[in-house]
C-alpha cells in the first residue's frame, strides 16, 4: 500500500517536471521568432508611443523569468490569448473547433480497431499463410502513405468521379448551421434533434477522411495485435489447453485474446493520440473545421497564440493519455498490482 | 598488448577470408560480421527489392540532369497540364513542366532531407544517450526529462511549432525535423550504454586511465552503432512522410523548388481536371517511404538474434 502511494507521487512528480518541461518549451518557442510580435499587432506604420504601450501590454519588458511566470499563469488558466487571424479568443475558437476533430477521430479509431484487432489475431493464427502476408502488405502500404495524399485520392474516386460520398466540409452548404450545437459533435446533435437528413448527410462527409485516418490506424493496431498474439501462441499454457481438449478457437478467444487485451488498451490509445497528428493534414484536405486545420490556418498566417495553444494542448493530451494508459495498465493486469 | 593466434592456414580469396573459423584480426572480425549480416539480408527478398528501389532513388537523383537537362523549372506554356503521353511520360503541370523532370529533382531533395537530418540526428542521439546511460544519476534524470517532453508531442505537430517559430524553408524544415526526431535515438542509445556499461572491457579501460570521454567515444558508441543505424533506417520513413506533410502545408521547400510534398499540393487546384498532378508525387513519397519502412524491417531481422 505505502509502496502505491510512493509511486503514485513519483509518478505524479514526473507528471509535473514533464508538463512544466512542456511549457517551458513552446514559451521557447514563442520567442524564437524572427518577427516582432509587437509589429505583428499594431503594423509598420504605428508610432514609438504604441509601440511601446503594446510591447508593455504584451510584458515583453519585463525579465524573462517573470515572462515565463506570466506565461505559465496565463497557460494553466485557459488563458491562451487572441488569435489574430480570427479575431477570437483562442479558447474560445479551440472549443469550437475541438469537437469537430474528437468526432473525426473517434470514428477513425473506430474504423481501426474494428479492422485492426481482427485482421492481426487472424494474422498471427494463420501466420506466414498468404492472408498472414496481405494483412502485412496492406498495413505496410498504411504507414507507408501519406494521409494527406490518400485523402486526395480518395476525394477524386469517390466523391467526383464515383459521387458516393459527400465533399470537402462536414455538411452540405445548406445543412450548416441547420442544428442546434448540443455536443459539437454533428452526428449526435442530429440525433439528438431527430433529423435524419442532417445525419446522413454528416455520415456522408465524415465517412471519407475518418476511413482513411481510420486505415492508417488500423495498420498500426493490426501490426501490434499480431505480434502480441504471436507471443501469446507460442506459450505452453496453449499447448496445455489444447490438451485439455479446449477447441482452437477457444483457446484463441478465451486465453490467448485476454491475455494482450492489457497491451492492446496501450495501443489503442497511442493510436488515438497519434490520430491528432493525422487530423493536422487530413483536416486539411478535407477542410474540416476541426482543431488540426486551425492550426495550420494559425501557422501561415504566423499567428503564435494560436499555434502554441494547438501544441500545448496536444502535448497535454499526449501526457494524459500515457498517465491514463499507464493507470489502466495497473488496473487491468493483476500481475503489476 | 596483442594476442597473437597460431596463424591460420591462408585460404585464397577473399570469400575465404571473410569465412574463416578464426579471425586474426578485428577487422577481419567486424567485416566478417558485416558480411554474415549482409549474406542473411540476400535472402530476404523484400529488403532486397527496397534496396533496390532506393539505389534506383540515388541513381535518379544523381541522373536528374541527364533525365530533366532543361531541370526543373522550364516552363513551356503552350504544353499546360498535358496528360501522361510518350512525350512527357507523367504528364505536365499548370507551368507546362515536366512532371518527371521535377520528380528527378525532387529525389535530390527528399535524400538530401533524409541525408541531413540522419546526419544531425545520429551524432546528438548517440552523444545524449551514451552521456545519459553511462553517467546514470543526477545526469541521466535531467537528459532523459527533456527526452521525454520531446518525445511527449507527435513528431509532425513539434515540427509544425518548430517551423512555426523559425519560419517557412527548407533549411528550416530540415532542423525542425532533426529536432523531433533525436529523442528516439537518444532512447536507444542509452539502453544499449547501460547492457555495456558494467562490461569487464570498459572496467579495463578505465583501469588504464582511459576518460570518460574516450570510453563512450572509442567504446561505447561503436557499440550501439549498429541499432541506431537500424533505427535511424525505421525512422526515414516516418521523417520523409513528414517533410512531404510540411512540403504540402507549403512550410517545407518554397516554390518552385520540386519538393514533393509541395507538388502534390499544387496539385490539389487541378484535382479533377489533371489527376496525374497529385496522384504521381504522391506515388513516389509512398513508393521511398516504404522502401524505407521494408529495408529497415530486413535489418532488423538481420540484426535481431531473436528472429532467427
Amino acid at each position: 500500500m505505502a509502496r502505491g502511494i510512493l509511486g503514485a507521487a513519483r509518478q505524479a512528480g514526473s507528471v509535473l517536471v514533464t508538463l512544466a518541461g512542456l511549457l517551458a518549451l513552446t514559451f521557447f518557442m514563442g520567442r524564437m521568432l524572427p518577427t516582432d510580435p509587437v509589429l505583428a499587432i499594431i503594423g509598420q506604420q504605428a508610432d514609438q508611443a504604441a509601440y511601446d504601450m503594446v510591447h508593455h501590454q504584451l510584458g515583453l519588458d519585463r525579465p524573462l523569468p517573470v515572462q515565463f511566470a506570466l506565461y505559465v499563469r496565463a497557460m494553466l488558466t485557459g488563458d491562451f490569448g487572441d488569435a489574430l487571424f480570427t479575431g477570437h479568443r483562442v479558447a474560445a475558437d479551440l472549443s469550437r473547433a475541438f469537437p469537430a476533430t474528437i468526432e473525426l477521430a473517434s470514428l477513425a479509431i473506430l474504423i481501426g480497431v474494428g479492422l485492426g484487432v481482427p485482421l492481426g489475431v487472424l494474422a498471427a493464427v494463420y501466420r506466414g499463410t498468404l492472408f498472414d502476408h496481405a494483412t502485412r502488405v496492406i498495413g505496410l502500404v498504411g504507414y507507408s502513405s501519406p494521409t494527406f495524399w490518400l485523402g486526395l485520392m480518395g476525394l477524386i474516386l469517390f466523391y467526383s468521379t464515383l459521387g458516393w460520398v459527400g465533399g470537402p466540409g462536414r455538411l452540405d452548404v445548406g445543412f450548416i448551421d441547420s442544428i442546434e450545437p448540443h455536443t459539437g459533435l454533428l452526428l449526435v446533435d442530429a440525433l439528438w434533434d431527430g433529423d435524419p437528413d442532417v445525419f446522413w448527410n454528416a455520415v456522408s462527409h465524415i465517412v471519407l477522411p475518418a476511413s482513411i485516418l481510420g486505415y492508417a490506424s488500423m495498420a498500426y493496431i493490426s501490426r501490434m495485435t499480431r505480434s502480441f498474439m504471436l507471443e501469446q501462441l507460442a506459450q505452453e499454457y496453449i499447448v496445455a489447453a489444447r490438451i485439455k481438449g479446449m477447441s482452437r478457437w477457444a483457446v484463441i478467444r478465451r486465453h490467448a485474446f485476454r491475455n494482450i487485451l492489457v497491451q492492446l488498451v496501450t495501443v489503442v490509445a497511442l493510436a488515438y493520440a497519434f490520430l491528432l497528428e493525422g487530423a493536422v493534414l487530413t483536416e486539411t484536405v478535407f477542410a474540416w473545421p476541426g482543431f488540426g486545420r486551425y492550426l495550420t490556418a494559425g501557422l501561415l498566417a504566423g499567428d503564435m497564440n494560436a499555434v502554441l495553444a494547438c501544441v500545448l494542448i496536444v502535448g497535454v493530451i499526449f501526457i494524459g493519455l500515457n498517465l491514463l494508459t499507464d493507470r489502466l495498465y495497473r488496473v487491468l493486469d493483476p500481475r503489476t498490482r | 598488448m596483442s594476442i597473437t593466434h597460431p596463424a591460420p592456414a591462408p585460404a585464397p580469396g577473399l570469400q575465404a577470408w571473410l569465412t574463416a573459423d578464426v579471425t586474426t584480426s578485428p577487422r577481419q572480425a567486424s567485416l566478417q560480421r558485416f558480411y554474415y549480416g549482409w549474406r542473411r539480408l540476400r535472402g530476404n527478398p523484400t529488403a532486397m527489392i527496397a534496396l533496390g528501389a532506393l539505389a534506383a532513388l540515388v541513381a535518379v537523383a544523381a541522373l536528374a540532369p541527364v533525365i530533366a537537362p532543361g531541370g526543373y523549372d522550364d516552363q513551356d506554356l503552350a504544353a499546360r497540364l498535358l496528360p501522361p503521353s510518350l512525350m512527357h511520360p507523367f504528364g505536365t503541370d499548370d507551368l507546362g513542366r515536366d512532371i518527371l523532370a521535377r520528380l528527378a529533382w525532387g529525389a535530390r531533395i527528399t535524400l538530401m532531407i533524409a541525408t541531413l537530418v540522419a546526419v544531425i540526428v545520429a551524432p546528438v542521439g548517440l552523444l545524449v544517450g551514451t552521456t545519459a546511460g553511462y553517467f546514470g544519476g543526477w545526469v541521466d534524470a535531467v537528459l532523459m526529462r527533456i527526452n521525454d517532453i520531446f518525445l511527449s508531442f507527435p513528431s509532425l505537430i513539434l515540427a509544425l511549432g518548430f517551423v512555426a517559430a523559425l519560419g517557412p524553408g527548407i533549411r528550416n524544415a530540415i532542423i525542425a525535423i532533426a529536432l523531433t526526431a533525436w529523442p528516439p535515438i537518444a532512447r536507444l542509445a542509452r539502453a544499449e550504454t547501460l547492457t555495456v556499461r558494467n562490461a569487464d572491457y570498459i572496467a579495463a579501460v578505465r583501469i588504464q586511465g582511459g576518460s570518460a570521454l574516450r570510453i563512450i567515444t572509442r567504446h561505447i558508441v561503436p557499440m550501439c552503432l549498429p541499432s541506431v543505424i537500424v533505427r535511424i533506417t525505421l525512422n526515414m520513413a516516418g521523417i520523409i512522410l513528414t517533410a512531404a506533410g510540411l512540403g504540402f502545408l507549403g512550410l517545407g521547400a518554397q516554390p518552385p523548388m520540386p519538393e514533393w510534398g509541395s507538388m502534390l499540393s499544387a496539385g490539389r487546384s487541378h484535382l479533377t481536371g489533371a489527376w496525374w498532378l497529385s496522384t504521381v508525387p504522391g506515388l513516389a513519397i509512398l513508393a521511398t517511404s516504404l522502401a524505407f519502412n521494408l529495408l529497415g524491417d530486413g535489418l532488423r531481422d538481420v540484426l535481431d538474434p531473436r528472429s532467427e
